[in-house]
């Protein structure tokens, strides 16, 4: 949809101004949900080195994670699948009414 | 994601061109693919995968498909969505808004000073000029929709030729089915070939029964949903 291609548009232009730093810079993206999941198949995350994150992949809950795993990626410079199952007590726990699961694929920008 | 698909991506986005990223999982060779096929990345797909490609870039579909033991990911990117008014008449006031709310960049086009005015649309890209030369000047894409509304021959035949000049995904013109008989005549006459004219969709909207301004806007952007992502049920068949 159109606010997400126009939100995407940016946060590759944030992915471009890193890498034209010199920074290194890792992509997630949403290929697949299921149940309620905050941010719909497509959507984007670009993780810089040091951690600064432009997009999002859910609701919140997950970004740090993805962060997290977005180093390990940058250095090994291979993609990776994760996958989130989110359990009710969980999801409650974080503000989702309801259960959801995602995968992300995670990849470096090299 | 190679540098050099990076930023084959970003000059797509930046030249407003939809272009859909195709994932192998299993390798995790990309591919880039444009509207016309044209193919950059990694590795070329086969023959046979293009064509389901092609079909999530015109409905901007973005998802996991299975071709043969594969499983790829169709990652979608296009322009922000645009919808161009013609005439910035009492329905376009119902229309403006509520593509808005449906995510649409709304521009309304109308060289009458007294129509096209802040005070009747708010928050709206307003352009006084004649519809043709505002069109040509605009690009419209293959995300935008051009609606004519204003009931005038003048304004809106040369926009709706001006439009079939574009890869617009939704072309509209309101009137009965009477004035767009007639209008197919006018068109037809000044040259415009018949395969063209029927991208035209006229009566505009889709058959809600619609009355007021406000229903006819539903109307005419259910329409433009419809003709952008394609038939649930249809999709669920493939």
């Amino acid at each position: 949809m159109s606010t997400l291609a126009a939100d995407n548009a940016l946060i590759l232009q944030q992915a471009a101004d890193w890498l034209a730093a010199g920074k290194p810079v890792a992509l997630a993206t949403v290929i697949g949900t299921w149940g309620s999941a905050p941010r719909p198949v497509g959507s984007l995350m670009a993780i810089a080195g040091g951690g600064a994150m432009a997009g999002s992949v859910s609701g919140g809950c997950i970004e740090g994670a993805v962060a997290l795993q977005a180093e390990k990626v940058m250095q090994e410079g291979e993609p990776r699948l994760i996958s989130f199952g989110i359990s009710n007590d969980l999801a409650w726990e974080v503000g989702l009414a309801c259960g959801g699961k995602l995968d992300i694929y995670l990849e470096p920008i090299a | 994601m190679k540098r050099r698909v990076f930023e084959a991506l970003r000059r797509a986005q930046q030249a407003g061109q939809p272009v859909a990223l195709v994932t192998d999982m299993g390798t995790g060779f990309q591919t880039l693919v444009g509207s016309d096929g044209r193919q950059q990345g990694d590795v070329g797909l086969e023959d046979e995968f293009l064509p389901q490609v092609l079909e999530a870039i015109r409905h901007d579909r973005s998802g996991m498909v299975e071709f043969y033991e594969g499983r790829f990911f169709i990652n979608i990117f296009a322009p922000p969505l645009r919808l161009f008014i013609i005439g910035a008449v009492h329905l376009a006031q119902a229309l403006a808004p509520a593509a808005r709310l449906a995510g649409y960049q709304v521009v309304v086009i109308d060289p009458r000073a007294a129509f096209a005015t802040p005070e009747r649309f708010p928050d709206t890209v307003l352009v006084r000029e004649w519809p043709d030369e505002a069109l040509t000047a605009l690009r419209p894409d293959a995300s935008s929709a051009i609606v004519t509304l204003s009931h005038d021959a003048k304004f809106d035949d040369p926009a709706l030729k001006a439009a079939l000049a574009t890869p617009a995904f939704y072309i509209g013109a309101l009137g009965s089915r009477k004035s767009h008989a007639s209008r197919r005549e006018r068109l037809l006459a000044d040259g415009v070939a018949e395969a063209d004219f029927a991208r035209i969709r006229g009566p505009v909207g889709l058959d809600i029964g619609a009355v007021s301004p406000q229903e006819i806007a539903l109307s005419i952007l259910a329409d433009m949903v419809l003709q952008r992502r394609g038939p649930r049920q249809k999709a669920a068949k493939e």
